[in-house]
């Protein structure tokens, strides 16, 4: 570990806009799945992750804006304060955003331990904005979620990878 | 900010005032949402754009309870057609009471000149699915203002209230279930006649009973109906059973926990009440100047 981490840099396709789109479309359907019980307390925002992983490897194209547009939804999807899901959003692009050339200077592994702080950061507004409504603290197992959604990250960043590397060209070997 | 980007790659303000000015808005709207509740309008566009997703989400689990529906065995089928005929016959013989009881009640009502009781009709509703917000107990039932839902209505399974729509989209509406934190139904005990307000703890499957002085009359069991004499539950609706009840003598009040009568968050189908008409508008108050110039004439 003491030789500074060269990662081979893919070269990989530009991002269309519409990818993007789909993407999110996806997230808001998962987090829209009839959760309950346990699993609605442990289950990972997707949306949150998705809106971290497009502000790190693409910041030109998802910017503060977006993600606080993407809050809004989510906050009337889930019947939350009108709001809460966008603070928590915005400032997740914001931390997404600044930190984008650190975070993937290091490797899929290494990048979970930056991307964990950053989700509960989110869900600290969250329960912050909760408490200031007058509702109780969720307990702790509410930030489950975060560790959750950081275990994701691997996953999500080798997915959304593979449309985008180029096609095999035949005539090389 | 170490470094400066080139005039001729400009991006617009810096991302640390962006997130400021996009912090103060959402700061502006919780308010807004939390205090006064406007924005209303945004909120259902917003929602009907949503709606087909919402659908999509919850057709997986659709598909597969109609499914496992149709694979029912029919041991079970008998079983459960034995005891809806039991249950069918135990009714008819209260209904044929309630006939009776209810000329009987309308005879008395004309005799003592009160209003008549509110029989409204109600609409059958399906759960969408339950609120995903841990924080806040709400379900979305998939009747909206198309089908004459509005915010208000109270809705009820076959044991008890629920909860009552606080929000209605074109076809779904959002119900917020009596266990709600600070959500309060106004009570009647069925055994002392006792009134009170019962208020959701935030927590499934409990309420709690509060401003209730420690030698009330009160025990373990009692069942809670509704009072009616707020002008949106109708009265005689089972709420909630006293469940546990802590009388301590430092305290001015005995803090008393009920379980929800009605299966608040077991539930797939529920019914969603009429609208009651407008109780009557309180009396204004004119006594109150004629008394004092009473007092000033003596």
């Amino acid at each position: 570990m003491a030789s500074t981490p060269v990662r081979a840099q893919e070269l990989l396709l530009p991002v269309k806009a519409g990818f993007i789109v789909v993407t999110f479309v996806a997230a808001v359907l998962l987090n829209l799945l009839p959760w309950a019980g346990v699993l609605l307390w442990i289950k990972p925002d997707f949306v949150a992750v998705l809106v971290l992983y497009w502000c790190i490897h693409q910041p030109r194209k998802l910017g503060l804006a977006g993600a606080w547009a993407l809050g809004l939804v989510m906050d009337i999807a889930d019947a939350s304060l009108f709001g809460q899901h966008a603070l928590a959003y915005a400032l997740l692009a914001f931390i997404g955003i600044v930190l984008h050339r650190r975070v993937l200077m290091f490797e899929l592994r290494h990048q979970v331990l930056h991307v964990l702080p950053m989700l509960l950061a989110a869900q600290v507004i969250m329960v912050l904005v909760h408490l200031a409504a007058g509702a109780g603290f969720p307990g702790w197992s509410y930030f489950v979620g975060s560790a959750l959604g950081a275990a994701l990250w691997p996953v999500l960043s080798v997915l959304l990878q593979l449309p985008r590397r180029p096609k095999p060209d035949p005539d090389t070997v | 900010m170490e470094h400066q980007p080139p005039p001729f790659f400009h991006r617009g303000p810096s991302p640390l005032a962006r997130l400021a000015f996009f912090s103060l808005l959402s700061l502006l709207l919780l308010f807004g949402d939390a205090r006064y509740r406007y924005l209303e309008g945004i909120r259902q566009g917003v929602a009907v754009v949503l709606y087909p997703l919402q659908r999509l989400a919850t057709a997986p689990s659709e598909i597969y309870e109609r499914v496992s529906e149709f694979f029912v065995t029919q041991a079970s089928l008998t079983e459960e057609n034995a005891r809806l005929r039991q249950e069918k016959l135990l009714q008819s013989v209260r209904g044929q009471q309630l006939d009776a009881l209810a000329a009987e009640n309308a005879r008395l009502r004309k005799l003592l000149e009160t209003r008549p009781r509110f029989e409204g009709g109600a609409v059958a509703a399906e759960v969408l699915y339950g609120g995903r917000d841990p924080f806040s107990r709400k379900i979305v039932l998939d009747r909206g203002a198309s089908h004459g839902i509005r915010a208000g209505q109270v809705v009820v399974d076959e044991a008890g209230v629920v909860g009552q729509v606080t929000r209605s989209y074109p076809w779904i509406s959002e119900v917020t279930l009596i266990t709600e934190k600070d959500h309060a139904v106004p009570v009647q005990m069925v055994r002392s006649g006792l009134r009170a307000i019962v208020f959701g703890s935030g927590q499934d499957g409990a309420l709690e009973l509060r401003y209730m002085p420690v030698n009330a009359d009160i025990q373990n069991g009692d069942l809670l109906v509704t009072s009616g004499i707020d002008g949106t539950y109708p009265a005689g609706l089972p709420v909630a059973r006293v469940a546990r009840i802590e009388r301590n003598a430092a305290d001015p009040f005995a803090r008393i926990f009920c379980t929800p009568a009605g299966g608040v968050d077991r539930h797939r189908q529920v019914l969603i009440l009429a609208e009651r008409p407008k109780a009557p508008e309180q009396p204004a108050q004119p006594a109150e100047p004629k008394v004092r110039a009473r007092k000033g004439k003596r």
